[in-house]
């Protein structure tokens, strides 16, 4: 319940028609010119010191893409995408490639601070009990700035590191999981991304190990007209357990931007993997001016027996979402978990959902899905569920629940169910319900303001979502998803 | 303590138009009784009194200890004082009752400018209110109202009245769906709230609920207007003649 107080103050004493991340950094930059050729994708790879086997698959990818069209099925709309009209590559001149935190511009630390995200290790060990401590690794813009108490998970012989640095240090771990779980060609924007991704994280969890703490990686995207297009991989071996956060946010611009990602996880034999996203782009104006069109294909595969991959989102940003973070359920007895939060108002549009392929046998999978629409706002929730002849005694729930505030906003569910085997057991539910205006009145009537009951109410629809996160992120998320929806009431 | 003026009030998006010059006072310390035939708008006038949207009120007022209500939300007349136990409690799915009242509780104190409530003082006071209305702990648990009995809903509106201590109380037909033993632990617990500056708007159709909560006044409404005030005397008379004389069919 302080949790929700402390929203509510929070909301009040800011400025909530200011996204409140919207600053800009002044930064030098380098960057080639606008657009799209093989000479970028040659640029980028000198950037990142690729050695040549990276350049060559690069390029391999940008040949595909060329003869590829960008997909229509999603429930979007959105102008065309002027792909030579965007800028690939930024980065800051000061420290571009950073040996420690002293040759990072101070202007970036300053940021990261601004954000919430220390990066000194002093400052982080003196603000935060151990248990608590996260490791991070700093995107910006292009390039991965820092990762934080690399010397410490090393100990544990937990690699964590930018995957331009994993390409360089760690080329037999990436040769042998890149794009094993999201192949080159497997849709537009993955291709894409396979020719001109920068920066992201690489995880790799050795044999039986838990990581000692929790991982993350914070993206931010600061230039203008510049694309952001992450690329992250990590990697759970047997018996091992990672959890590990993404968050991100962008400054607030009249352009739209495009932040095309890919993420793989892989979990083999008794291994688990927990990834969860606090998705927090600029989402436009309330006009749907700017913001951020995020393009994301994340998918999981559970290699080995009895692995679990679990993906927690809370999505409140972006001007347009397409995002289906996927398990292959490979293993028998593997497990796949989708729980997720998406909050739309003003003009936003989020096509977002997941897909639960049951490949092995007595595979699981869960889906909760809770999609809250405000304002002008349209969300639609896409889930596929199928079973493979092979997969007898493979079992799905799912739970797809929408909350309509106002209306002038549209929710819509779409599942896609397919059993082969008849040993299947799939169950869906789902609902679509108001905010009623006699919920309303009668919280009101209580003594809560407007405000306080559409907090304590929304809370109330997503807490079986935010009870996967980690403790301090759920109540980040709380507040955020408040925050999303100041003005939709009244 | 409660004043209402030649209240006339219309559906908002609608020409109907419900209370037609209503008159009524309550004092401190008293308990009002008002009985009526179905739809003549008994529940309206309570919505109206606590500042629901629906409602335009076209003429009259409405003061609360000489302050006008009509100029308010209707979370600033809860904090100023009104409750109403509603003849239809709603629920409030996936939020503890527990959070729902600490919510209640701390929102009005802090529009009063009083210091939020301490946890342990705050369970405290829950578990003796709750206990006395012979509501299970457990239930706190659950999310308000949701898949709660008719009868336990009522109970729960009567929890927050004890936990609100509001100064002017209305309850809506708090007696419907309750069972005898039920009437008589709710009737108890407005019965332990009456006091010298609280007041108490009861709206029933039975003299059942009047024989626990013996009111001071009784009012007869009729066609949005009360016609008729008398003692608790009125109450029993209704209950042999019905409403006819009052140009109602019975
Ligand atoms: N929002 C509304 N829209 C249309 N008609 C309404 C609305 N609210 C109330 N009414 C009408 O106003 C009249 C009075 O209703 P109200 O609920 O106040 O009656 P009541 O005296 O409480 O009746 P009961 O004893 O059955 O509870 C009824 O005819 C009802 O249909
Ligand atoms: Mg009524």
């Amino acid at each position: 319940m302080a949790a929700v107080q402390e929203t509510i103050d929070q909301v009040k004493s800011i400025d909530v028609t200011e996204y409140k991340y919207g600053f800009v950094t002044e930064l030098e930059v380098d960057k080639p010119a606008k657009g799209l050729t093989e000479d970028t994708v040659r640029y980028i790879s000198a950037r990142k010191n690729e050695p040549e086997w990276m350049l060559e698959w690069r390029l391999d990818a940008f040949r595909r893409w060329k003869t590829m069209t960008e997909p229509t099925w999603s429930r979007v709309n959105y102008p065309p995408i002027n792909y030579q009209d965007i800028y690939y590559y930024a980065a800051p001149k000061k420290g571009a490639d950073p040996k420690s935190l002293d040759e990072v511009d101070p202007a970036i630390l300053e940021t990261y601070k601004k954000l919430g995200i220390p990066l000194r290790e002093q400052e982080i060990l003196a603000g935060v009990a151990p248990e608590n401590r996260v490791a991070v690794d700093a995107v910006f813009d292009s390039v991965s700035v820092v990762t934080t108490f690399k010397d410490e998970l090393a100990k544990a012989g937990v690699i964590f590191c930018s995957i331009s640095e994993a390409i360089r240090e760690h080329p037999e771990l990436v040769k042998k999981y890149l794009a094993s779980v999201v192949p080159v060609t497997d849709n537009y924007f993955a291709t894409l991304n396979s020719a001109v991704f920068t920066d992201g994280s690489f995880v790799y969890i050795p044999k039986g190990v838990r990581c000692p703490m929790e991982l993350s990686t914070y993206f931010r995207i600061n230039e203008q007209n510049t694309g952001q297009f992450e690329r992250t991989l990590i990697i759970a071996d047997e018996g091992s357990y990672v959890s590990y956060l993404e968050g991100c946010t962008a400054p607030k611009r009249d352009e739209n931007q495009l932040h095309a990602a890919v993420v793989e996880l892989i979990a083999l034999d008794d291994a688990e993997i927990k990834y969860s996203t606090v998705q927090n782009w600029f989402p436009g104006d309330a006009e749907g001016k700017g913001g951020i069109y995020n393009f994301v294909t994340k998918r999981g595969d559970c290699r080995g027996k009895r692995s679990k991959i679990s993906w927690t989102q809370v999505e409140t940003g972006s001007a347009i979402t397409w995002k289906y973070p996927s398990c292959i359920l490979r293993g028998d007895g593997s497990r796949g978990e989708f729980y997720s939060i998406a909050v739309s108002n003003g003009a936003q549009q989020v096509d977002s959902g997941t897909k639960m392929l049951h490949l092995g046998k007595n595979t699981t999978s869960k889906i909760i899905a809770k999609g809250i629409a405000a304002g002008k706002s349209d969300s639609t929730y896409r889930g596929m569920v199928s079973a493979h002849r092979k997969a007898t005694g493979a079992r799905n729930f799912t739970n797809c629940d929408s909350l309509l505030i106002g209306d002038q906003c549209g929710a819509h569910t779409i599942p896609y169910i397919e059993a082969k085997t008849s040993t299947a057991i799939f169950e869906h539910e789902a609902t679509t319900s108001k905010i009623g205006e006699d919920q309303m009145f009668y919280c009101q009537q209580r003594g809560l303001s407007e405000e306080e009951a559409v907090a304590l109410i929304v809370n109330g629809f997503v807490k079986e979502v935010l009870q996967q996160l980690p403790m301090e992120f759920a109540v980040e998320a709380q507040k955020l998803i408040t925050i999303s929806l100041e003005g939709s009431v009244g | 303590m409660l004043e209402i003026r030649n209240l006339v009030v219309k559906i908002a998006d609608e020409d109907k138009q419900i209370l037609n010059g209503l008159n009524l006072t309550v004092n401190a310390g008293e308990v009002a009784a008002i009985m009526g035939p179905n739809g003549s708008g008994k529940s309206t006038l309570s919505y109206v009194i606590a500042g629901k949207e629906d409602y335009e009120v076209l003429d009259g007022e409405i003061l609360l200890n000489g302050e006008n209500l009509l100029e308010m939300e209707a979370d600033a007349r809860a904090a100023a004082g009104i409750f109403l136990a509603f003849q239809y409690p709603l629920e409030i799915p996936g939020v503890a009752t527990m959070t729902f009242l600490k919510a209640a509780m701390n929102a009005q104190r802090k529009a009063r400018g009083e210091a939020e409530l301490l946890t342990p003082d705050f369970i405290k006071q829950v578990n003796g209110a709750a206990d006395k209305l012979g509501i299970d702990r457990e239930m706190l648990r659950r999310p308000l109202n949701v898949g709660f009995s008719g009868g336990e809903k009522k109970r729960m509106e009567i929890l927050q009245m004890a936990l609100l201590s509001p100064s002017m109380c209305i309850l809506d037909e708090t007696d419907s769906g309750l069972d005898i033993d039920a009437l008589r632990i709710v009737a108890e617990g407005v019965n332990a709230l009456r006091a010298q500056n609280r007041g108490f708007l009861v709206i029933t159709h039975y003299q059942r609920l009047l024989d626990h909560i013996v009111p001071d006044t009784v009012h007869v409404m009729s066609k949005g207007r009360i016609v008729r005030t008398g003692g608790k005397e009125l109450a029993l008379e209704l209950e042999k003649s019905g409403y006819a004389s009052y140009g109602e069919a019975a």
